[in-house]
């Protein structure tokens, strides 16, 4: 923060005789933002990820490879892939199905479906799992009948795939809604008059040309279906070895100031973030190289 | 194959896109639905390749309701006004789209499709892009194959949606005589939507003009730029000069000149004259008594004739096109005063 005033200072003074100093300004105001960037990514991310991995390996390899291959971590370490096993796909299968209604037709009620996709972005994480409590839960709307019937959902791996799919609803589609609304409905309809099949026409033009926005959508699905901690943690009820999933895990390991441990296991994540960022930059040239093309493209159109 | 549309009527909401509409086209015909944007012209093109349903009416196939077939079965070809080429595929791919997608049954071998899309290529004469990706081609190149492509099916009709809207004045000259002459050649039914007058007129055989989701006229561009049916087709065909005349006692007059119109009857109160600027005569000594004194204000002489604009005693302003050899033996300068004798009338209106 010390650092805006002189900033300002340079700025007031150099509107005087701005003309001949304008470049000058605007170096110092590049460097000072890249600064302000490089110092907020060293001490928030950097630092913190650096920790982890020095927290992780403080007793050496042996420790982290015990601590990552204990029973319950590889319990933890199942469940959250399986999580993200059936979540995903799913939230692809919405997302294409929302985005698809959303970007090429018109019907009643759009905005509000639009706005219901939203909803698990705005409501806290600790709500979304408190929800399937009050569906599923002893004391809630289903729950003495599926006593009854002996299925066991809240405390249990089916509540933390439903809070699971819950919070990482909008991922597929809110990457895909813009993408589909730019390309429009052109091609799909020329395949049509050329004798393709709906399904043919899906297949053959509208997936490939949503491939990147899809990929992008699903490797930020995968990575918050990994990580989610709050609604998780609600419907979970922290049974080791039954219902942890791996940021559990974490926590349960870290109160118990097994700190080498919850390290190591955090570790794990943290190479899932890092190769999470690897891929989305990667899709990212995608979708750029996409983009100028289609730019291009709509570029003459204008003409 | 020809083609019947059937008082077809569609509205998006409130809009009432086409209005009661009924137009028939002949076999190998090429027809140019003519019209101002907004007109229903896109709308009718596409109710007929069946990517819009009409509310009410039908569409006829060589006398066989269309209504029962789905867009992929009617056999149309159908070419967009942003080519909608498929960008992730090469132009091979994107030729060869509509045989590959035909059922196992009927689909001909990769053989086959080879030997049709580099017919196809030879057609529009674009052999050498055929590796290409839409991106790398020009708008005239796009065109063209996106009409290769819509012709690899054999379709029976042939609809084609502002197909040089976004192309430059040169290669949309070219395209247009390059689609009359391949039109010529394969005798295709053909119907294309434009907003651009000239283009109607010079390549297609009939003209339907359109506004307002109606049809104002059909015509050939001979009939409907000679013999207009009414103010709107006249004004959208070309430039006109418009005046209004009084009428008393059975004459029309422009000021106090009065003007010879035919069937001016009694009871007519007022008439609106419409003239096209080539159709005046501008001399430098008055002839007649019909002859209109006026100044001339400004002078364009680019271009294959001489355009002029020119001010009137009461104030109207004219515009005039005069030849160049005209305009040379007048040697007209800037605020020159002159006479205009109209040469002939195109059109006139009486109000009762």
């Amino acid at each position: 923060m010390a650092g805006g005033v002189p900033n300002l200072k340079v700025r007031s003074s150099h509107t005087l005789n701005r003309s001949s100093q304008l470049s000058t300004e605007s170096a110092v105001v590049k460097w000072f933002l890249i600064g302000i960037a490089l110092l907020y990514l060293g001490i928030f991310l950097i630092l913190p990820l650096a920790c982890v991995f020095a927290n992780a390996f403080n007793k050496g390899i042996q420790a982290y490879v015990q601590a990552i291959t204990d029973p319950d971590a590889l319990a933890a370490i199942r469940l959250t892939l399986l999580t993200a096993v059936i979540a995903v796909p799913l939230n692809v299968i919405f997302g294409i199905a929302a985005s698809w209604a959303i970007a090429k037709f018109d019907f009643r009620g759009k905005n509000i479906l639009l706005t219901l996709i939203d909803l698990p972005l705005s409501v806290s994480p600790v709500i979304s799992g408190l929800i399937y409590i009050l569906i599923f839960g002893a004391q809630g709307a289903l729950g003495p009948w599926l006593m009854e019937h002996g299925i066991k959902i809240v405390f249990a791996p089916p509540a933390i795939i439903l809070a699971t799919i819950f919070v990482t609803f909008p991922m597929v589609a809110r990457e895909l809604i813009p993408i589909m609304k730019a390309q429009g409905n052109d091609e799909e309809e020329a395949a049509i008059t050329l004798g393709a099949s709906g399904f043919k026409t899906f297949m053959l033009i509208t997936l490939p040309n949503i491939k990147w926005g899809l990929l992008y959508g699903v490797i930020l699905c995968n990575a918050r279906a990994m990580g989610e901690f709050g609604a998780v943690s609600v419907v979970s009820g922290h049974i080791r070895g039954l219902t942890n999933t791996l940021p559990l895990h974490i926590e349960i390991l870290y109160n118990e100031y097994r700190f080498t441990a919850a390290f190591a296991a955090a570790s794990l994540l943290a190479f899932l973030a890092i190769i999470t960022l690897i891929a989305k930059s990667i899709i990212e040239s995608g979708i750029y190289q996409e983009m100028r093309l289609s730019g291009t493209d709509s570029g003459d159109k204008s003409v | 194959m020809s083609i019947e549309v059937k008082k077809v009527t569609k509205s998006f909401g409130n809009f009432k896109a086409i209005d009661n509409i009924s137009l028939k086209v002949d076999t190998g015909e090429l027809v140019a639905l003519l019209g101002p944007s907004g007109s229903g012209k896109t709308t009718l093109l596409r109710i007929i390749a069946g990517l819009e349903t009409a509310d009410e009416g039908n569409i006829l196939f060589a006398g066989e309701d269309a209504r029962e077939r789905k867009t992929k079965d009617r056999n149309v070809g159908f070419v967009f006004q942003h080519y909608a080429l498929f960008r992730h595929m090469t132009v091979y791919d994107n030729i060869a789209f509509g045989l590959r997608v035909k059922p196992k049954e009927i689909r001909s071998s990769s053989e086959q499709i080879r030997f049709k899309v580099r017919e196809l290529l030879k057609l529009v004469q674009l052999e050498w892009v055929e590796k290409r990706y839409p991106w790398q081609l020009s708008g005239g190149q796009r065109q063209r194959i996106a009409l290769a492509r819509a012709l690899a099916v054999e379709p029976k009709v042939l609809l084609l949606d502002e197909p040089f809207g976004s192309l430059d004045a040169q290669v949309r000259k070219e395209l247009r005589q390059w689609l009359r002459r391949f039109h010529d050649d394969l005798h295709i039914t053909s119907l294309f939507v434009t907003h651009d007058q000239e283009e109607a007129l010079e390549v297609a055989d009939r003209v339907v003009v359109m506004n307002k989701g109606t049809i104002e006229q059909i015509g050939t561009p001979d009939q409907v730029y000679h013999n207009p049916a009414n103010a709107f087709v006249l004004n959208f065909l070309g430039n006109v000069n418009l005046f209004h005349l009084r009428v008393e006692g059975g004459k029309a007059y422009m000021g106090n000149k009065e003007i010879a119109l035919p069937g001016v009857q009694q009871n007519v109160k007022a008439a609106k004259l419409y003239i096209r600027p080539h159709q005046f005569e501008i001399r430098r000594l008055p002839l007649g008594n019909s002859s209109i004194k006026a100044a001339v204000k400004y002078i364009n002489p680019a271009g294959m004739t001489v355009k002029l604009d020119l001010k009137t005693e009461s104030g109207d302003s004219i515009q005039a096109e005069i030849s160049q050899a005209e305009f040379a033996a007048l040697k007209l300068q800037r605020n020159d005063q002159v006479f205009v004798n109209p040469k002939e009338i195109t059109f006139y209106d009486f109000d009762i």
